[in-house]
Parts: C-alpha cells; structure tokens; sequence
C-alpha cells in the first residue's frame, strides 16, 4: 500500500513539476507586462508591486494593434474558408465516385503532408511576383490554402467514406443533385471532421510567421507576428512594452482556446494520428 | 407542376451533373499544383541553371552543386548546417519525445486533473513560434533575464552564463525552447496511442509479471507502434526544417559564429542574400533545397515503409 501511494506521489511530483515549467513563462510573460519597467530590471523574480497598464497603453501609442488583428484575422479566415470548401469538394469525389484516377488523386495529396513548402520558396517568390501578388495578403492565403489541403482531404476523406450510403441514395432518388446532396445532407453531418480541419490550420495559420515575413512587406498589410519583429527591432529597452506584446499576440488565441480547448486538443491530435 | 418540371429535368439533370461533378476536384487540384507541387518541382530545374539576381540565365548542369559542395564558404557551412539539424533532431528525441511520453504515461495513470495538466501542457503550443523565441530571448538574458536572475538567487552564480551568447550553449538552449514548445502536442499523440492498447493485453502482461519499466519497454512501446513513428517521422521533419526559432533569437546568420545555424537558415541566407549575396545565389538556394528536399523525403519514406511492413507480417 505504501508502495502504491509512493508510485502516486511520484506520479503527482512529475505532473506538477512539468506543469509548474510549461506554465512559468507565460505567467512570467504576463506578470511582467504589468510591472514598471524598472521592477523588470531590479526585481526580475518579484511581483509588481502595483499593476500597471502603463505599457499597454504604450504599446498601443506605437502599433496599431487593432489593424494587425484585423490583417491577421481577414488572412486566417479567408484560408479556413477556402481550405474547406475546396477539400470538402474534392473529398467528397474522392470517397463517392470511383473512377480510375480516384486513387491516385488521393495519393497526390496525400505526398503533399511530407513536402516541406518552405524548400519552395525561390520558385515560389518569383511565382508571387509574375502573379502581382507580392505585398497582397492573397499571396499568403493561397500559400495556406494549398498547404493546408493535403491533411484536410486525408480527414474529410476519411469521414466521408465513414457515411453511410443509404441517405445518398434516398437523397438522389428525391431528385437531388450532387452539389445540394452535399450542402444540404453531408456537410451538416460532418461539422466534428470540418471543425477538426479548421482547428488545425487555424493554429497554423494565425501564428504563421515565415511566408508573410517573405511576401507582405507594406506595414499597414502585416499580420501579428510580423508586429512582434518589428516591436522587437524598437523598444530593445522598454522590456515591459516587449512583455506586454507578446502578451497581447498570444491573447486572441488563448482566449478561443479557452472557449474549445477539448476541441483544440482533440482535433490537433486526430490530425497527426490518422 | 414544379414537381413534374423537376422530374423531367432530373434525366438532363442527370446527365449534366455526371461531368459537373468531375469539376468538383478542379479548385483543390489547381491551388495545391500551382502553390506547392510546382514550386518545389521547380527547385529541381533552377538548381540546374545559372542565375543572375532574380533572372534565370543558362543551363549549367550540375554547377550550382559542385559550388554548393566545393567551394567555400557553401561547403563549410553546409555541413555545419547539416550537423546541427542532425543535433537539434537528437534533442528533441531525448528530451521533447521522452518528457512527452513520460507526461502522457503520468496521465494515462488516471491523476486527478487530467484536463488540467493536459492544458497547462499543451499551451504553449498555442503561441506563434516568433513569440516563443522572443519570449525565451527576454528569459535567457544574460544580464537581466530571469533565468540567470534566479541561478544567482539560489547561489549558482557560476551556473549563470550568456546562453544564447556562448557557442557551446546557445543550440542547446533552442532546441529544449522547441521542446518546451512542442512537448503537449506530442504528449497527446502519444497519450492517445497508450489509450488505444487494449486493457486486457496490459493485464495478461501484468500477470506474467512484466511491472515497471519492464512492461513499458517489452509490452507498452511495441503495441503503440504506429503513434510512435509518427512521432518521430514529424520530429525529424520538423528538426530538418526548424528556422523560426533561430531566425527571432540569433538571426539568419545563426550566430554567435554560425553555431546556431540550421540548413534552413542557411537556406534563406543564400537564396534571400542577407550575407555573401554574390551572383547565383538563387541556384545555389535551389541546389540546397533540393539536398534538404531529398534527405527529408528519403529518410521519412524510409520510415514509413519500415512501419507498412511491419503491419504487414
């Protein structure tokens, strides 16, 4: 028995202690963005000893926080957006109709979740540039879109294929065409496989740094973490304005995260496991 | 009357729905081709030719390689590149994968606030990369960062160095960064491969008398197979193309003295020019990405079909 309770304490002593280390920088991150700068640098492990929003409020005087959500936001929703609706459509053939290229359209896809795009990147740039789309959010949302559609069709694929046939059927002996069978009987039955997908690239998407870094370069056009380069390159002293963005670039994500989280943890995880 | 209309469409219907729905893969196939099939199919052919600036010049066979091989500092730094993702993906194995394992085992025990710790783990993951390395640059300062502020509160002043400063620490440091980054994501692979074997299995083994570390490594390990290559297949392919990390903490030069530089880094630095940008750095780049393209590829299929087969017998 004492055995057993010393293999517990064992088992609580790692949980706790990993998650005391999972969590110290970001409550550090936090905690310090409400500290005056000074206490950073003289009191680094002490609480403030006030809070202070001081640091926002000059965080905001220097970037036009709202903007950068905004840009961020348009560019994540228009790649969600599209990843769906298009990996919705070429899943569905895939699964429903077997013609002979059925199989290796799949496949195609399929190699797509182990070609690194960044390895593109030269062809890519000059792609970007014979297509006006350099400083366009649109060079970054197709990058997504096509990057994000290789584990969407494995997903919906699968789902699709896990629907029973019987209501197509019925559905098509009603009179119903392909595309209204789809968006009014299969894509309601398959909002947990489109949630899983818009889960996935959501996370990737909003915290993308690599593409927009290289393509959008007109400041009112940047995205988040592009702002937090920038603000890293400006207050290299003010170390409360640097806690206070990072702060605020992670916010928005946390936030949702709290509303879903089973969903985020969930989802992420059928992503790699399938 | 509608309904008759429709009953005499549905024969046309049906015919024209038969080649409307082979339009259906069209956007799909055409984003995905255009923006990530293409590009990378391209790197191919631009490492086979010469380049000025931004404007492709002639064929030269395999020129861009023998320079990227031969010449200095291409060769140097390739290696050297190469040597450090080797390093970062030997870390992220002991520690990331083993903490992660380690922590979904914790909670497969059934603890009590699995969903707590199975969030304060996973958390991190939610932040953008950037954030992380400029969050942990702040940490790891060596003058006013907390990391040595608390070293030198406990007594181990001797402990407190230039972590991102000092050649002999600062791949080190990014690495378990990354790790502190990707440890929950990983944990909950894992954790739902542990979930997947079956009870009565573990309780057999239990019975013959496997216990401890015993039964992890000759019952638990073997029977979640498949979560654990996918485990590594995506370190090494996340480790073979890291850049984001060192790129926010030590710059594409992947200082101090290249230690820190990554074939992704380099890659940038020679496609984007930042440092030696002389004439036919493009080709070059492409020659770079097609090596990095073909170790990636080559030893995740290696992977792959090591675990195809073994599902097979």
């Amino acid at each position: 028995m004492s055995m057993k309770m010393m293999r517990r304490s064992l088992l609580y002593t790692a949980a706790i202690g990993y998650a005391l280390l999972s969590l110290f920088p970001l409550a550090l991150m936090l905690i310090s963005s409400l500290k005056p700068n000074i206490e950073i640098l003289t009191k680094p492990l002490e609480l403030p000893s006030k809070l202070t929003f001081v640091s926002y409020e000059k965080l905001f005087l220097e970037l036009d926080y709202a903007k950068y959500v905004f840009n961020s936001a348009y560019i994540s929703i228009m790649s969600l957006l599209l990843v769906i609706v298009f990996s919705v459509m070429v899943s569905y053939y895939i699964a429903r109709f077997q013609f002979k290229w059925n199989g290796l359209l799949f496949f195609y896809f399929l190699i797509g979740m182990m070609l690194p795009i960044k390895l593109g990147l030269v062809p890519l740039f000059l792609l970007i540039q014979d297509l006006n789309l350099v400083d366009s959010p649109w060079s970054v949302i197709l990058i997504h879109v096509g990057s994000g559609l290789p584990m969407a069709v494995l997903i919906l694929a699968g789902f699709f294929r896990t629907l029973p046939k019987e209501l197509e059927e019925a559905a098509k002996i009603d009179g119903c065409t392909n595309a209204g069978l789809l968006m009014k009987i299969l894509v309601p039955l398959m909002k947990p496989a489109i949630g899983t997908v818009t889960i996935i690239n959501f996370i990737g998407v909003w915290n993308e740094f690599f593409f927009p870094m290289i393509f959008i370069q007109t400041e009112g056009k940047k995205t988040i973490p592009l702002a937090m380069q920038q603000l890293f390159g400006e207050f290299t002293t003010d170390w409360s304005v640097l806690f206070a963005g990072l702060t605020l670039s992670s916010l928005p994500m946390i936030l949702i995260f709290a509303f879903a989280s089973r969903q985020f943890m969930d989802g992420l995880t059928a992503g790699a496991v399938k | 009357m509608g309904k008759a209309n429709n009953d005499s469409l549905d024969i046309r219907g049906g015919m024209r729905k038969k080649w409307l729905v082979h339009l259906f893969p069209l956007p799909a196939v055409a984003i995905y081709t255009i923006f990530i099939v293409y590009p990378i199919l391209a790197a191919f052919t631009y490492s086979l030719f010469e380049w000025k600036g931004l404007v492709m010049g002639g064929f030269n066979q395999f020129e861009n390689y023998k320079r990227l091989f031969m010449e200095e500092p291409y060769n140097t730094m390739f290696w050297n590149a190469l040597s450090h993702n080797v390093y970062y993906f030997v870390i992220e194995m002991l520690v990331q994968n083993t903490i992660a394992f380690a922590l979904a085992y914790v909670i497969y025990k059934k603890i009590k606030g699995v969903s707590f710790f199975k969030v304060a783990y996973f958390l991190p993951r939610l932040l953008s990369i950037i954030v992380v390395g400029f969050l942990w640059k702040l940490i790891l300062n060596p003058n006013i960062g907390v990391l040595n502020a608390t070293l030198r509160a406990v007594g181990l002043d001797s402990w407190a160095t230039a972590w991102l400063g000092n050649p002999d620490t600062a791949l080190t440091a990014i690495a378990l960064i990354n790790s502190w980054f990707a440890i929950g994501f990983y944990m909950l692979i894992l954790l739902a491969g542990l979930q997947s074997i079956s009870v009565e299995v573990l309780e057999a083994a239990k019975l013959d008398g496997a216990t401890g570390l015993k039964l992890i490594r000759s019952v638990v390990l073997p029977m979640m197979f498949q979560p654990l290559v996918i485990v590594i297949v995506m370190t090494f392919i996340q480790s073979f193309e890291a850049f984001e990390l060192v790129f926010a903490m030590q710059g594409s030069m992947g200082e101090p003295y290249y230690s820190t530089d990554l074939l992704a880094v380099f890659f940038y630095r020679t496609a984007f020019g930042t440092s030696g940008g002389d004439a036919g750095s493009l080709g070059i780049g492409s020659a770079l990405a097609v090596v990095m393209f073909v170790i990636i590829a080559t030893i995740s299929a290696l992977f792959m079909r090591y675990v195809n087969k073994r599902e097979q017998t």
